[in-house]
């Protein structure tokens, strides 16, 4: 039962095998026998989740169930939950119970009828692409306990792959859904930026910040997609566009499929036996009826600087309202109000948010705004025109997710750049707004690697099922790791 | 680029961030190692070039001047640090 897919599950429940309730014990289970070793959930509340499994029982029951009504998921700690405790993998929430549902919560409680099973653990305040950045401590990677699952989704994903849930919320402002998916041999998508609601998904970057599903195949991606989109008047750059049905393209034939390769993926800084994972799996694209095509992203060196001007000056205003005074943490002694914020933030966030939060206030600073952030903004244009100018000779872009697989606990925590650069191939992705997705394709000494989908704006249904016919001919996305009974 | 220790000190209380001076020297070496990378921007023009805001060129939408959301002040304020009859408490600002 822990193995099958959500379609499988969907139809277990509706005759009858099993119920939510029992399924949802299934998970909790698990999650308390292998938690302590993993780390993935910082918080779970088995009466919670039963009680909305009960729920969805009668709602099975009385024939008013949606298609994924009774199945247990796993949320990413960034989305507020109400009445859960809604942390961000920082002291600075570490006691903050939210008051309200963030929409896309609302949409899979209340809407969807799926059985939040917890909290998963986080990079802080989605900050890290290793889930060491977390007050509540590093995730463990399923695959290798003494390596990092990937980040800042990190604790979704390993709950995913030692199948602690069928499924998982995610965030993506860098890579934080496709990073993790790939060193854990999951499939996860992050839609065009507007598509899924960010109210209540509390704010990194938000010019970049997307939610998004992370799940053991494309189509189990395409139904929880399903239950998370939509416009939301409450979010001011959620898109009002017609809804769509993200699993009806998924067994479309790949055949006149042209696939761009940017050059600039293919060269230097990728592990050699990770680009060979990567190339066979172009290789098998080709067999499927796609054909191949050299692209240029010119400008795609430049997103990682681009970035981390971007993202930490919008950090660096989205956290001014962690000051000790609505809610969250508040120093235990200072003296006026000046001293409560600087001790409170001092002592409320960790490093690594720090560092962004300073290097935002900078770059934002007069003298500076120019020359950094103005600069960022404009190379950013040439990064999405860069994209633009690459689709018009192919439908979908394909590279490595990230450049390497699983690091080592600690190896690159003491280096920020080293650690930044790890998601030098998906950040460009989020510049632009693009829609991209990671797919496993392969391992190299037994560690999974992602191959990573980039599509024009909207086009995940196509990414989708490009990715779909892929896991139809190869059974990368099946394997699991051997702590999976 | 170079920040220097004075200049660690200045940003981190723009920020409100209270920095020892052993933090601010540690901070000091990352945040130069990240200038530096981010200093890869400068070598490129970018003259005539749009500034980039956002993913989509969308407009702050307006609404209907209606009230649509009900009081939940104390809902809200159950979260705060510290309150007193609807108000937020903090250290006295006038004297």
């Amino acid at each position: 039962m822990i193995n099958k897919s959500l379609k499988e599950l969907s139809q277990a429940l509706a005759a009858g095998q099993i119920s939510s309730v029992e399924l949802s014990t299934l998970f909790l289970d698990r999650i308390e026998r292998l938690n302590p070793t993993l780390n993935a959930f910082v918080t779970v509340d088995r009466e919670k989740s039963l009680t909305m499994a009960r729920a969805a029982d009668a709602r099975i029951a009385a024939g008013t169930a949606g298609p994924l009504t009774g199945i247990p998921i796993a949320q990413k700690d960034i989305f507020c939950a109400e009445g859960w405790t809604t942390t961000c993998g920082s002291k600075m929430l570490a006691n903050f119970v939210s008051p309200y549902d963030a929409t896309v919560i609302q949409k899979m409680h209340a809407d969807a009828g799926l059985v939040s099973l917890g909290k998963t653990n986080m990079d802080e305040f989605a900050m890290g692409s290793s889930n060491e950045t977390s007050f509540f401590g590093p995730v463990r990677n399923p695959w290798d306990t003494s390596r990092v699952p990937g980040g800042s989704s990190g604790g979704s994903a390993a709950a995913v792959a030692a199948r602690l849930a069928p499924a998982a919320t995610g965030t993506d402002t860098g890579g934080s859904i496709r990073q993790p998916a790939a060193l854990c041999n999951l499939t996860g998508l992050k839609p065009t930026y507007g598509v899924v609601s960010r109210y209540g998904m509390i704010a990194f970057a938000s010019s970049l910040d997307q939610g998004g599903p992370m799940a053991a195949s494309a189509e189990d991606c395409a139904l929880l997609l399903n239950t998370m989109v939509g416009f939301d008047e409450r979010d001011s750059t959620s898109l009002d566009r017609p809804v769509e049905d993200y699993a009806r393209d998924l067994d479309k034939p790949l055949n006149g499929l042209r696939i761009g390769l940017p050059k600039e993926f293919f060269g230097e800084g990728c592990d050699a036996e990770v680009m060979a994972a990567v190339r066979a799996a172009i290789a098998e694209y080709e067999k499927l009826g796609a054909t191949t095509v050299e692209v240029s992203l010119p400008n795609s060196h430049l997103s990682v600087p681009a970035y981390y001007v971007i993202a930490p000056a919008e950090a660096s205003s989205n956290l001014s309202r962690f000051d000790g005074v609505r809610y969250g943490y508040r120093a235990p002694d200072y003296g006026n109000l000046d001293d409560m914020y600087a001790k409170t933030r001092a002592q409320g966030f960790g490093a690594e948010v720090k560092r962004r939060i300073l290097i935002g206030t900078y770059v934002l600073s007069h003298g500076y705004y120019d020359a950094y952030y103005l600069q960022a903004q404009r190379i950013r244009r040439l990064i999405a025109n860069d994209f633009v100018e690459a689709f018009k000779s192919c439908d979908v872009i394909m590279g490595p997710t990230s450049p390497s697989t699983a690091f080592k606990l600690g190896e690159k925590a003491a280096d920020p750049v080293q650690m930044y650069l790890s998601d030098i191939y998906t950040i460009a992705v989020n510049l632009a707004g693009l829609p991209g997705m990671s797919v496993p394709c392969g391992f190299v000494g037994g560690l999974p690697v992602g191959l990573q989908l980039i599509g024009n704006y909207f086009a995940e249904g196509q990414l989708l099922n490009v990715a779909h016919r892929y896991q139809q001919a190869t059974d990368w996305h099946l394997r699991r790791p051997a702590s999976v009974e | 680029m170079s920040l220097t220790l004075e200049q660690v000190k200045r940003i981190a209380h723009l920020a409100r961030v209270e920095i020892s001076d052993a933090e601010a020297l540690t901070t000091q070496g990352h945040l130069n190692g990240i200038f530096q990378l981010i200093e890869q921007m400068q070598a490129v023009d970018t003259t005539g070039v749009e500034p980039m805001a956002h993913a989509q060129d969308v407009y702050q939408r307006l609404r209907d001047d209606a009230v649509t959301e009900t009081d939940r002040r104390s809902a809200y304020q159950s979260v705060a640090p510290e309150t007193e009859a609807g108000l937020y408490l903090v250290p006295k600002v006038i004297e």
